[in-house]
């Protein structure tokens, strides 16, 4: 706002006015108001500063400590106790794979769903379709996954903990978001060239696939790339569907399968490890030195979906996106 | 136009190869966390052919034996290559009903079956019925969080009562004083903890109160804490992590989490018998096997208001709960297997180790061999 | 995130396109399926809603209809009187309590956070200290309970102290402050910094969106900074800020880990926010009970979940009303 508040060329002679707009006549209550304002609204941005420092600050300084080679590699199969072993690469996996499998129910949905909004939808189903896209942003992630727990128990029976639930339940969050960005990258396709491609007599299924999509797809990867970031980290509705294991599982349709922000979860629920006295493996805070190098590497993973987010809205984005 | 479509599709592309890539990095971990080389011991066990056991294990229930069941697990596992045993500590309640519905091949159980449950078990069981086997025994510590005071405290049943049931406020009342002569005790509120879920160690606790100080214990036993507004966590570790969080805190947990705080001595009689082991063993040799029970139902009537001589009243009796007959030979010999070496004392050691129970004594291990002994197949 | 509803491009008529009259036979019918999936799929979305719905609603009947006495007699956890509603009721309150102390903590620190980033840091800084607050989101929520409870709570206890010792005589603050911490007040923090970025967000693009004429003028009349932000601003904003605060209301309300991690439960309708053992929330109660939960426990936690969804749905809907009405006034500007 500095640039705003250069006065303009007061009137000659207006010598009130010419106080009045550089400021120098303002009372000092006025004054000391504004100044106090400007604290104040600093003071709230270093506030803020304060927790995202403070959780960046341990999670380094106390994740570094495990995160190696050897801690991403291994699963946690064997290791009990305080033994000063066992990794979270079956979570890491599991995590991978269970967001995979949300993404290959959330995106093309939600894709579809945007198209349908932006190139077909008029009236009263896509006010609805609109608005109940909004309205699903604010379901909870924990309903989410009693929603995919309900659905799997009616067809497995109680107490079914399966990986793909776990997805089903992710989607569920990530859909309204995949819906929401892709719906704004399509329409920010500029409709030049929709009308140029109709003329040229392609017909509109043609225009929508080949023309639209393919100008918006860096943008709708960038949208899908958060989504992902933002689902990557849920735990409730993976605590409730997904269940827990120490080993590795590779098939998400059978048997419990561990993830990264669930197994962070469970490692702090273990607390500290009473050693037996004399015992020479053995490590007393061994899980809570597990969880915070696995909350790392959630973040780094999170991290880096963003970060790539970024990178391909800017490498690739049209030009005339900004 | 052209180039911009070459570009994006360039963008989609690369896209494609860091996903592969990161699949293909993804494939190199493996479920070795813990080398073989380290457990030597037990592979040359197994090369040497001492079994023929492969299959499946599946059990789940209390949460009190993870440990242990961790360190049998390893241990049977690494004597048995091929099978592989799988114990979900989803709870007592819960493990009871996974195995009565069929889902658990065992479970374990802080609590003995009621005559529902063993109605249900003799169905489940084939009509073989079921055996309950205390392996796992362990006391369970009254542990405060007081780093000034560097004596053992003592206390009275009637004391840990006052305290757990909010009569005594304060670590100087008179009451802690006149047991702990000699002793400063600070000025400072107490603050009671104890666990929000329901749980085998609060109904052992709340049954070891209302047994032994019933004039002020006057709630009944239960696996939920009585009281409501106080400081509560989930789980024995969120109980020890609570106490350790802030000083004046004290709970009561499993006492192989104990760690670094401070336990309560706790009076037996006329002396004040600190938890061990032996002491925590003691009581459950001086308990009768409850009456009423099948042949090879090993549930324990434990004495909770012993005035035995060195015996530690505060146990929790966790059981292993197993059918007497199973529908094949394998499973029968698995079954058989697995519960040996947990009874064995080999077992009992390992587990010991990792958990900090007490192991059980000889007289108790020939009943729980006959029991095992008496697993056959189904008719 | 874009407030106002992005209205169809006008040129883009669909069914004026010529090309679509002149096409027949394939093409004309690879059309035709291709608007039905995608319009199919947008009805996927409203289908998905209305089966959480019923699904919910489903699994959550059995305890609804079982009576009180009987799921009191099934489930441990269950209140011996005051059936199903007894139950949610301490839970609906602590749910309510917790995330309204977010707010009014969080509401006030992103109106700040925003003006600085939109009126106060300069220009050429405010976008990369935007994505600096944005960064608050990037964080998975286990970890803010891991956080909360390893790193926060120890260190909260003198605030509790002084706020339980000289704010005593006020019910909110009744003492003594529970050691540890694990109170819905520290909970309230957490969940404060955890809603901060969205309402940060909406607020900053609100304030970027006030009118130039608006300021301009307030500043021609010689008002300063302040004055602008007071004259001009906000009152542009206040629907906005209503609605941001609304959507970080929902975010608090379906929190489930940080509580979970941090808050030591209890089911009581207490004020007391500095005492443990007093509050418990919906959806962290689930996450609690849920693992170890037999089939009338769950069908029992399901039917919290369900009020919980009810409330958020409220809750978002509101928040959506109201940025709808504001789209309508903007319109005039």
């Amino acid at each position: 706002m500095a640039t705003l508040q250069t006065p303009a060329p007061p009137a000659a002679g207006d010598e009130e006015l010419r106080r009045q707009l550089t400021g120098a006549g303002l009372e000092p209550r006025r004054k000391r108001a504004d100044r106090a304002m400007t604290v104040v609204v600093a003071l709230a941005f270093a506030l803020a500063l304060v927790p995202l420092v403070s959780v960046t600050w341990t999670v380094l300084s106390r994740g570094l400590e495990r995160f190696d080679l050897y801690f991403l590699t291994v699963s946690m199969r064997g290791v009990f106790g305080g033994m000063d072993a066992g990794g979270i690469y079956h979570a890491i996996l599991g995590t991978l794979l269970i967001t995979l499998f949300a993404t290959l129910i959330s995106v093309p949905i939600g894709l579809l769903c945007a198209i349908y909004l932006v190139e077909y939808g008029r009236g009263r189903l896509a006010k609805a379709v609109t608005f109940f896209v909004d309205v699903m942003t604010g379901i909870p992630s924990i309903v989410a996954g009693l929603f995919a727990y309900a659905l799997f128990a009616l067809v497995f029976g109680p107490g079914v903990r399966l990986g793909i639930a776990g997805s089903v339940a992710l989607s569920v969050l990530m859909i309204p978001v995949v819906v929401r960005s892709c719906e704004e990258m399509l329409r920010l396709v500029p409709n030049e060239l929709r009308e140029a491609s109709y003329a040229l007599g392609v017909p509109k299924y043609l225009t929508i696939l080949k023309v639209v999509l393919r100008t918006a797809i860096a943008g709708i990867a960038t949208g899908v790339m958060l989504a992902v970031a933002r689902v990557i980290g849920e735990t409730a509705p993976l605590l409730i569907v997904a269940g827990t294991i120490d080993s590795i599982n590779t098939n998400v349709f059978d048997g419990r399968m561990m993830t990264l922000p669930v197994y962070i979860f469970g490692q702090y629920r273990q607390g500290n490890v009473s050693c037996v006295a004399g015992a020479a493996d053995c490590i007393p805070t061994i899980n809570f030195d597990r969880a915070w190098a696995a909350a790392l590497t959630l973040i780094l993973i999170v991290m880096a979906l963003n970060l790539l987010a970024r990178l391909i809205a800017r490498f690739f984005a049209p030009k005339a996106g900004r | 136009m052209t180039v911009k479509l070459n570009r994006t599709s360039r963008g989609a592309r690369a896209g494609v190869v860091v996903g592969a890539l990161a699949l293909t990095l993804a494939a190199c971990g493996s479920d070795n966390a813990v080398t073989p080389a380290a457990d030597g011991g037990s592979e040359s066990a197994a090369a040497e052919g001492t079994s023929e056991l492969a299959g499946e294990l599946v059990g789940a229930g209390a949460s009190s034996q993870e440990s242990a069941m961790e360190a049998w697990r390893a241990g049977f596992q690494g004597a048995n290559p091929d099978v592989s045993v799988s114990y979900d500590p989803a709870g007592s309640g819960a493990g009871r009903t996974q195995f009565l519905e069929g889902g658990t091949d065992f479970a374990g159980s802080d609590a003995a079956l009621d005559e529902e449950e063993l109605a249900t078990a003799e169905e489940r069981c084939f009509g073989a019925g079921v055996t309950e086997l205390p392996l796992y025994i362990s006391p369970i510590a009254v542990i405060y969080n007081l780093p000034e005071v560097t004596e053992q405290l003592k206390m009275s049943p009637a004391t840990i009562a006052g305290i757990f049931s909010g009569a005594i406020t304060s670590w100087n009342d008179p009451a802690i004083a006149a047991e702990n002569e000699g002793v400063t005790l600070p000025d400072l509120a107490i603050t009671p903890v104890n666990r929000s879920d329901e749980s085998g160690t609060t109904e052992n606790f709340t049954e070891y109160l209302a047994a032994a100080a019933p004039e002020v214990w006057t709630e009944e036993p239960s696996g939920d804490w009585p009281f409501t507004g106080t400081q509560s966590a989930q789980g024995t570790s969120g109980v020890v992590q609570t106490v350790e969080g802030a000083e004046g805190t004290i709970g009561y947990a499993d006492a192989s989490r104990a760690g670094s705080l401070g336990t309560v001595a706790v009076k037996v009689g006329e002396e004040y018998v600190p938890f061990s082991p032996e002491a925590a063993a003691a009581v459950v040799d001086a308990s009768p096997v409850a009456e009423g029970r099948a042949e090879h139902d090993l549930a324990l009537e434990l004495q909770r208001d012993t005035t035995e001589a060195g015996a530690y009243p505060i146990v929790l009796v966790s059981y292993t709960l197993a059918c007497l007959a199973y529908e094949e030979q394998e499973q029968v010999d698995l079954v058989k297997g697995w519960l040996t070496y947990l009874a064995s004392a080999e077992g009992q050691e390992a587990a010991a180790g990792a958990a900090g129970n007490a192991p059980i004594s000889e007289t108790l291990r020939e009943q729980v061999t006959a029991a095992i002994d008496a697993i056959t197949l189904a008719s | 995130m874009s407030l106002t509803p992005t209205r169809r491009p006008e040129g883009a008529e669909p069914s004026l396109t010529p090309a679509e009259s002149m096409t027949h036979g394939r093409a004309s019918l690879a059309n035709r399926a291709f608007a039905r999936l995608s319009t199919a799929s947008g009805v996927t979305i409203l289908a998905l809603l209305a089966a959480v719905t019923v699904f919910l609603v489903i699994e959550a009947l059995p305890a609804v209809t079982t009576s009180p006495a009987e799921l009191a007699e099934r489930i441990s956890w269950f209140p011996e009187t005051g059936g199903i509603l007894g139950y949610v009721g301490p839970l609906v309150f602590g749910t309510l309590l917790a995330a309204l102390i977010a707010l009014l903590i969080g509401t006030p620190l992103a109106i700040g956070i925003a003006l600085f980033i939109s009126h106060y840091a300069p220009r050429r800084l405010a976008q990369g200290l935007g994505y600096l607050v944005d960064l608050l989101a990037a964080i998975p929520s286990v970890v803010y309970g891991l956080w909360g409870s390893l790193v926060l709570a120890p260190r909260i206890v003198p605030v509790q102290d002084l706020l339980a010792q000289y704010l005593g005589w006020f019910p909110l603050f009744d003492g003594p402050a529970a050691q540890p911490a694990r109170t819905v007040f520290t909970v309230g923090v957490v969940l404060a910094v955890m809603i901060l970025p969205i309402i940060t967000a909406v607020c900053r693009e609100v304030f970027l969106q006030t009118p130039r004429l608006h300021e301009e003028a307030a500043l021609a009349l010689g008002a300063t900074r302040l004055e602008v932000i007071r004259t001009a601003v906000l009152p542009f904003a206040r629907s906005g800020i209503i609605s941001a605060a609304m959507l970080g209301l929902g975010r608090a309300l379906g929190e489930t880990m940080a509580v979970l991690m941090i808050l030591s439960p209890g089911f009581a309708y207490s004020f007391a926010l500095l005492q443990a053992g007093q509050h418990q929330t919906i959806a962290a109660n689930i996450a609690n009970q849920f693992p170890e939960a037999n089939t009338a426990g769950v069908s029992t936690l399901i039917a919290t979940g369900l009020v919980l969804f009810v409330i958020t749905l409220a809750v978002n809907m509101l928040a959506r009303w109201v940025v709808s009405r504001r789209a309508d006034f903007s319109g005039a500007n």
